[in-house]
């Protein structure tokens, strides 16, 4: 393979243009049969969900199609120097039919393979034959200027030349001359034509790709200095609390050991320090623990947990909840820490002292709306805890929405998607 | 007096058995899981039942669950419930039946024997033990604003709030050092201030008094 052909452009040699001509002319040949048994299944199979069967078969079509347009990403790669990147979602493992059928679906890029079987199949074959045509075509302009002409006594037409005899058929030599003088520099593109148009069809929205990329590197970075901090805080937590606390019960327990003959008294009281000091020990484990999963949150989901964060606030709130079933443990935590600090923040700066909070999740996301009836004025800015909270849920792809007129009344909206 | 104990951690169990024992408990059953202790409060018929709120299989409120399933099935059946951390929610899903014969307390409660098994008996008696923490959420939730609440003295309110962990007048006179008078007094000015109506009932001064923080939220 040369390199002349692998960039469509620039100088070709003879054998690039045959190269890619050959190989115009098998993508072509497998291309055109492909693509319509392809769409074909896919039509016939995506109908009959419906009735059932579709539910079986739909997966294993479109996971079919997915290779047929893998296997072309290959050879884009390879013949033509054009890159395109797949852009499926994850398929679900080990899901039921109906599952893998919905998340088939439901993938954008699934449609867009549809969307490419029929251009494939038309443009597609076309842009992939040309090249093979355009190689093809002089030979029989030669041939004919050879005596191929005789065999065709009425007259025949070679490209716009009427051949009749041996003069208009060194005409058509002529043009076959023509066309494959043409076809050195055309040959090569063609292919190159044939490849961006596939890519143009089945990649995906480049702008989009790139948008996305730089969002999750923003929020991988993000989620990772915020869990680097969280874990250097449980740490001295733990180093200077609860271990510290430890320590010194072991220690008294030596000292009252020491004590127990000798004095007694001295070692009862040691005793009952001993006891509040495991006692501490033990709160400040539980602090550390309602800091990383909530008790509650892990025996009862986030309905309950916030429910019981409600309870422990020193203004009167009113929870509603309306979640069917638990998310993903992940989200459930985010959600609720979030809505701790909403809280957090409306109960130290709104001055209010009613709050309404609201859960519900619907059409795939969970929605935790925050009213309070202080006096406004709330931001995301800087050193507010909102921006803190913002930045935590962009881990999950969530957003939060604040509406917090000078006056009043203020209300957070937090929203994170979910499966 | 036989107890059915629910603890899945081995140490703690055998620990509690022990301690049990040691106050003239009998053991009836100590299991380690959900459906076990559903299973032996349903054959063993005992006078008090000791929880852990958090059992296997599922690891989550299963403990708790099950006392209030077999209190659904036997009203007013003693349950303390135990828990390495004590929410409100919890607490008030234990009283709501209104029956009384319910506790609800932190583990590390055990650490005072005396104080834990007095606990196991008032229970048993069909009272009530809350644990002074979540007391302490329920009072700290309401001296924020302008209830009754507030206009009760200092003294008063550690009355109130002994009261509410489900003490009789004498212990808590002995607990403040003060005679059990001077604590009659207290509760009736308590009760004036609050709007309840006074009675001799250590269950239902209880339930009265979380009734009365519980309200107008």
């Amino acid at each position: 393979m040369t390199t002349e052909t692998k960039n469509g452009n620039g100088r070709t040699t003879g054998r690039g243009i045959g190269l890619a001509a050959v190989r115009g002319l098998a993508l072509a040949l497998v291309s055109l049969p492909g693509a319509v048994l392809c769409f074909c299944l896919s039509l016939v199979s995506i109908a009959l969900i419906p009735i059932g069967v579709g539910l079986v078969t739909t997966p294993y079509v479109l996971t079919g199609v997915r290779a047929f347009a893998d296997w072309r990403r290959v050879l884009a790669a390879e013949w033509g120097g054009v890159r395109i990147p797949p852009a499926y979602r994850p398929l679900p493992e080990r899901a039921d039919p109906w599952t893998r059928t919905v998340a088939l679906l439901r993938d954008p890029a699934t449609w867009r393979d549809l969307r490419w079987l029929p251009v494939d199949m038309t443009a597609g074959f076309v842009t992939a034959l040309l090249p093979a045509v355009l190689l093809l075509y002089p030979l029989e302009g030669f041939a004919l200027a050879i005596g191929l002409w005789r065999v065709f006594p009425d007259g025949y037409w070679y490209g716009f030349v009427p051949v009749t005899g041996q003069a208009s058929a060194f005409g058509a030599a002529a043009l076959g001359l023509v066309l494959l003088f043409l076809a050195h520099f055309l040959t090569p593109r063609l292919l190159g034509v044939h490849f961006r148009l596939t890519r143009a069809v089945l990649g995906g929205n480049q702008r989009e790709l790139a948008e996305r990329v730089r969002v999750l590197t923003e929020t991988r970075r993000d989620a990772v200095d915020a869990s680097a901090a969280e874990l250097r805080r449980i740490e001295r937590d733990l180093h200077d609390g609860a271990q510290a606390r430890l320590v010194a019960v072991g220690m008294d327990l030596g000292t009252i050991e020491a004590l127990l003959d000798k004095d007694p008294a001295q070692a009862k009281e040691l005793i009952a320090r001993t006891r509040r000091s495991s006692v501490e020990a033990l709160s400040e484990l539980r602090e550390l623990v309602r800091g990383i999963h909530p008790p509650v949150l892990a025996e009862r989901g986030l309905g309950d947990a916030v429910r019981a964060l409600a309870l422990r606030l020193p203004v009167a709130t009113e929870v509603s909840v309306d979640l069917p079933g638990r998310a993903e443990a992940p989200v459930e935590s985010a959600a609720y820490f979030a809505v701790s600090e909403v809280l957090t923040n409306a109960v130290k700066h709104s001055g209010a002292d009613r709050i309404w909070i609201d859960l519900h999740r619907a059409d795939g996301m969970l929605r935790a709306t925050v009213t309070d009836n202080g006096k406004g004025g709330a931001v995301i800015g800087a050193g507010s805890g909102l921006a803190g909270v913002e930045r935590r849920l962009g881990t999950f792809d969530g957003v939060l929405a604040v509406s917090s007129p000078a006056g009043g009344p203020t209300m957070v909206t937090v929203e994170i998607p979910c499966a | 007096m036989r107890v059915v104990l629910a603890e899945d951690l081995f140490l703690l169990r055998d620990g509690l058995v022990r301690l049990l024992q040691a106050h003239g408990f009998e053991i009836a059953a100590a299991v380690e899981s959900g459906p076990e202790l559903a299973a032996a409060l349903a054959e063993l018929d005992p006078e008090v039942a000791v929880v852990d709120v958090r059992l296997p299989p599922t690891h989550t409120d299963e403990g708790l669950q099950c006392a209030l399933d077999a209190r659904r099935k036997r009203p007013g059946l003693p349950v303390l419930v135990l828990s390495q951390h004590v929410e409100q929610l919890y607490a008030r899903e234990l009283l709501a039946d209104g029956t009384g014969g319910v506790g609800y307390l932190l583990k590390d409660r055990v650490f005072d024997a005396e104080q834990f098994v007095d606990a196991v008996r008032r229970v048993a008696a069909g009272g009530t033990a809350m644990d002074p923490q979540v007391i302490q959420q329920l009072l700290a939730r309401r001296s924020g604003d302008d209830r009754p609440l507030a206009r009760l003295t200092p003294r008063e309110r550690e009355v109130l709030e002994l009261m509410a962990q489900g003490r009789s007048n004498a212990a808590i006179a002995g607990r403040l050092v003060v005679t059990e008078r001077a604590i009659a007094k207290h509760t009736a000015n308590i009760f004036a201030k609050l709007g309840l109506e006074v009675s001799d009932d250590d269950n239902r001064r209880v339930l009265a008094v979380l009734a009365y923080l519980d309200h107008g939220r």
